[in-house]
């Protein structure tokens, strides 16, 4: 890796302001490594690995779903198991982990031009106390009883209670993993904002920062705050678990034996909660955006519509973020008046976020577009979160939420918001900054495939269960049987959704095969395949070697969207290019129009 | 929950304070060259690991704060039976307070480039903050001794949780303190444990003014505090 044109004196001396941390061995320069890109990769192989588990797991609910008792080993309690780990995995591990952990530290170093994040050690500390996390999460199918089956939210008094799947030890795992997640991503987490504070390059002031970095910055800043009330939400339940104490626990008779426990409040639980919960979906979803941001205007040659705006969206819906929670918590027999705060606070997200898709379609407009694999995912995010965000203005209201909670309804709106549209932004992502990872392009027809397969079939999924969820059909059952309510059409629309996603989920392993493959037989990508600005594309060589820059960072002249200004050489400028100055008018730059 | 909302109107307000001095109005497109002398670039001069400190007092300080309106929420549920007020909790507090004094001693020994004062304020402080956690165990065998284990009565929960949470980042603390202390200790000057002795002196000052909160809180003189402020306000 280490470039072969200065010798091991000149590159010592290079670096030696910038107190680099050098590896010594194979060991420490892919295993125990220290380089933010390293991490990055093992960040994201991680949870991509587990992640593949999940999916695993939701192929197995949609069989029972579709046709129950075709697979007999799934009982009430392996489906409930399923539910939670899935949910869990999906989430936390897998979105969470791949956005920060993967995205954040693979590209805040490079957009910003510094030679690695500023607490490598911490950083490296980051990922192994991740991996950890994520081992502990699954050994819990190895200890007496399985995995938890207390559902995602973890919800006591249930979550405790004998009755539940994993009792024994399945839940004290997962909340001793969940803690070990929050420790691990704390450690990340001052990493990727500190580096965004003081470890920025000549020139790269905050108002030139890529969207994807102030996407990541602000979910990172929200994340740290956020997390603490899983954490302390955790250590209670472990408490009442294994103390025997009251925090959450009611007095519960349970098989006609009085448990211990008594007055506690399930209520409080569900706060602390959601408290982390509602923030942790713009936590995924502001690193989406800002990445989204990246690729339209890349690959639609243009700049970003109303840069400025999109910086103060993301900057207000991660303050809305926090004074929403309690709009999971309708039904929980809270004071209507106090329903009646939080859906206003719900509603009022919205306009923020309307303004990040208008600005989106704006910059779409009359743009030179690429309809690469890394576009079409994006766009394809655009669709599916105003879906989902669609459908979210319906949750949000007291009077719609209340019969609609129990339902399909509730799934298929969130799996559009926050699990469909990050996830096809990670595909773009992936498919965008791969060639800058590995050197080489990912296969285009097998992109394609697995574009066109994922997104339709996404649709044929969750369009279908919101009508299941309006009919009225539950969520959460393990099997429905004969209910009168429930037309037989229901049945068959229940079988439709569980083949279409057996076949979306096969799709991801053409997906998986592309990775694999093209790292040695993908067409040579050169260090700028996409004619990109920004300063991950300028580095001298792809990958980029340790340090990022070779000898001199580079210096910041201009913002992270010159594509197509008027009068220049190339339809794109790229951030440390000092001139020739263009013809700079303002009219003629829809970005300016304001001006 | 009044606990929370004060501590995230302090954050929202730092938040606020800040991005208003980073000329978030500028419009990019029309700027080329580099900015200097710009409030937003290097207007940190402070060392990347102090800002870290910060974001990660931040954290901490959020920890407790959402323990602390957990603390209000679980009270207010009937079954609550204070808990007395161990009187070896005042002598743990001036421990702690000792153990402060003894790392700001260190810093102005750093400034005076003394250092023997420095390893004397190092080692004070340690041994100090150690008997912190020693009282606080003691604490813990007094109140199980006398009945109050940890599954009895919340109140009792909450202090074995709040106290213990507190005494695992008390020796977090002494972590950092004992790198000081072997820096301190090794060949290189008393400039080269300069930052390391600032940082553990500013984690000693926040944990510090953690315990007094939590302190007032287990002794329920927040509680009185709380009615006193809601007397006023109906």
């Amino acid at each position: 890796m280490v470039d072969a044109t200065h010798g091991p004196d000149a590159h010592a001396a290079e670096f030696a302001d910038a107190e680099l941390y050098h590896p010594r061995s194979w060991w420490t320069r892919y295993v125990f490594s220290q380089d933010a890109k390293v991490i990055a990769i093992q960040y994201a192989s991680t949870a991509l690995a587990i992640g593949l588990l999940a999916l695993v797991l939701s192929w197995l609910m949609r069989m029972q779903l579709a046709f129950p008792g075709f697979l007999t080993f799934i009982d009430a309690a392996a489906y409930y198991q399923f539910i939670t780990m899935h949910g869990m995995i999906m989430v936390i591990y897998l979105i969470t982990a791949l956005f920060l952990g993967g995205f954040g530290n693979y590209l805040i170093p490079l957009m910003l031009g510094a030679r690695d994040m500023v607490f490598p050690y911490v950083n490296m500390l980051s990922y192994w106390t991740y991996l950890l996390a994520v081992l502990v999460l699954v050994a819990s199918w190895f200890v007496p009883g399985g995995p938890t089956g207390a559902g995602w939210t973890l919800y006591p008094p249930q979550a405790i209670l004998s009755n539940t799947p994993g009792q024994e030890g399945g839940i004290v795992l997962m909340l001793v993993s969940l803690i070990l997640f929050v420790i691990g991503f704390t450690m990340g987490g001052l990493n990727y904002v500190v580096t965004v504070l003081q470890g920025r390059t000549r020139g790269m002031t905050l108002m030139r920062m890529p969207l994807t970095v102030w996407g990541i910055f602000i979910a990172t800043v929200m994340a740290m705050l956020a997390f603490p009330a899983l954490f302390v939400a955790c250590v209670m339940m472990l408490f009442d678990k294994l103390l025997g104490t009251s925090f959450f626990m009611p007095a519960v008779v349970e098989m006609g034996n009085l448990l211990p426990h008594e007055g506690g409040s399930p209520i409080l639980f569900q706060h602390l909660f959601w408290f982390f919960g509602h923030p942790e979906v713009y936590i995924v979803a502001l690193p989406a955006f800002g990445i989204v941001s990246d690729l339209i205007s890349t690959h639609a040659r243009k700049n970003i519509f109303g840069y400025r705006m999109m910086v103060w969206a993301i900057v207000i819906i991660g303050a809305l973020s926090f004074v929403v929670w309690a709009h999971h918590m309708y039904v929980s027999g809270m004071n209507p008046y106090f329903g009646f705060f939080f859906a206003i606070t719900t509603l009022i997200i919205a306009v923020p976020t309307a303004i990040k898709v208008y600005n989106w379609v704006l910059t779409l407009w009359r743009g030179d577009i690429h309809l690469n694999p890394p576009m079409l995912f994006a766009l394809a995010f655009i669709v599916t979160f105003v879906n989902g965000g669609l459908t979210g203005l319906f949750l949000g209201n007291v009077v719609v939420d209340v019969p609609l909670s129990d339902t399909m309804f509730v799934v298929a709106h969130f799996h559009m918001v926050m699990g469909v549209a990050p996830i096809l932004v990670i595909f773009g992502a992936i498919y965008h900054w791969y060639p800058k990872i590995t050197g080489r392009m990912l296969d285009n027809r097998l992109a394609q495939l697995h574009f066109w397969v994922t997104f339709l079939g996404a649709y044929l999924i969750f369009f279908p269960m919101h009508y299941l969820g309006i009919m009225g059909v539950p969520r959460r059952y393990f099997e429905s049987g004969d209910i009168s309510f429930q037309p037989p059409s229901a049945h068959d629309l229940n079988i439709f959704i569980t083949v279409m996603a057996l076949i979306v989920g096969a799709a991801q392993l053409v997906f998986v095969f592309n990775l694999i493959w093209s790292i040695r037989h993908g067409k040579p990508a050169g260090g700028n395949p996409w004619r990109a600005t920004t300063l991950e594309w300028q580095t001298p060589e792809t990958p980029p070697a340790h340090g990022n820059f070779g000898r001199d960072l580079p210096v910041v002249y201009r913002w992270a969207y010159d594509y197509s200004v008027p009068g220049a050489a190339e339809d794109f400028i790229p951030q440390n290019q000092p001139g020739p100055n263009p013809p700079h008018e303002a009219p003629a730059m829809p970005g300016g129009a304001t001006s | 929950m009044s606990v929370v909302v004060m501590f995230f109107a302090i954050i929202a307000a730092l938040a606020g304070w800040w991005l208003a001095r980073q000329r978030l109005t500028v419009k990019p497109w029309l700027e080329q060259g580099v900015i200097e002398g710009v409030p937003d670039f290097g207007a940190s001069r402070d060392p990347a690991k102090r800002v870290g400190l910060g974001f990660l007092l931040a954290v901490v300080g959020s920890l407790f704060a959402l323990l602390t309106g957990a603390y209000f929420m679980r009270r207010e549920l009937g079954d609550w039976q204070p808990l007395p007020v161990p009187p070896i909790l005042w002598f743990n507090t001036a421990m702690l307070l000792l153990s402060s004094i003894a790392l700001e001693w260190a810093q102005r020994a750093v400034r005076r480039g003394s250092r023997t004062q420095l390893r004397l304020g190092l080692a004070a402080a340690a041994v100090f903050a150690v008997t912190f956690l020693a009282g606080q165990l003691l604490a813990w065998g007094e109140l199980a001794a006398s009945g109050y284990v940890v599954d009895g009565n919340p109140s009792n929960s909450f202090f074995y949780l709040v106290t213990g949470l507190h005494g695992l980042h008390i020796l977090g603390g002494l972590a950092a303190l004992g790198w000081a202390s072997v820096k301190a200790w090794g060949r290189g000057g008393v400039e080269s444990v300069r930052l390391n002795v600032e940082l553990c002196a500013t984690y000693w000052l926040f944990m510090l003014f953690v315990w007094m909160v939590l302190f007032s809180l287990l002794a329920g003189w927040a509680s009185d505090f709380v009615a006193f402020c809601q007397q006023l306000l109906s």
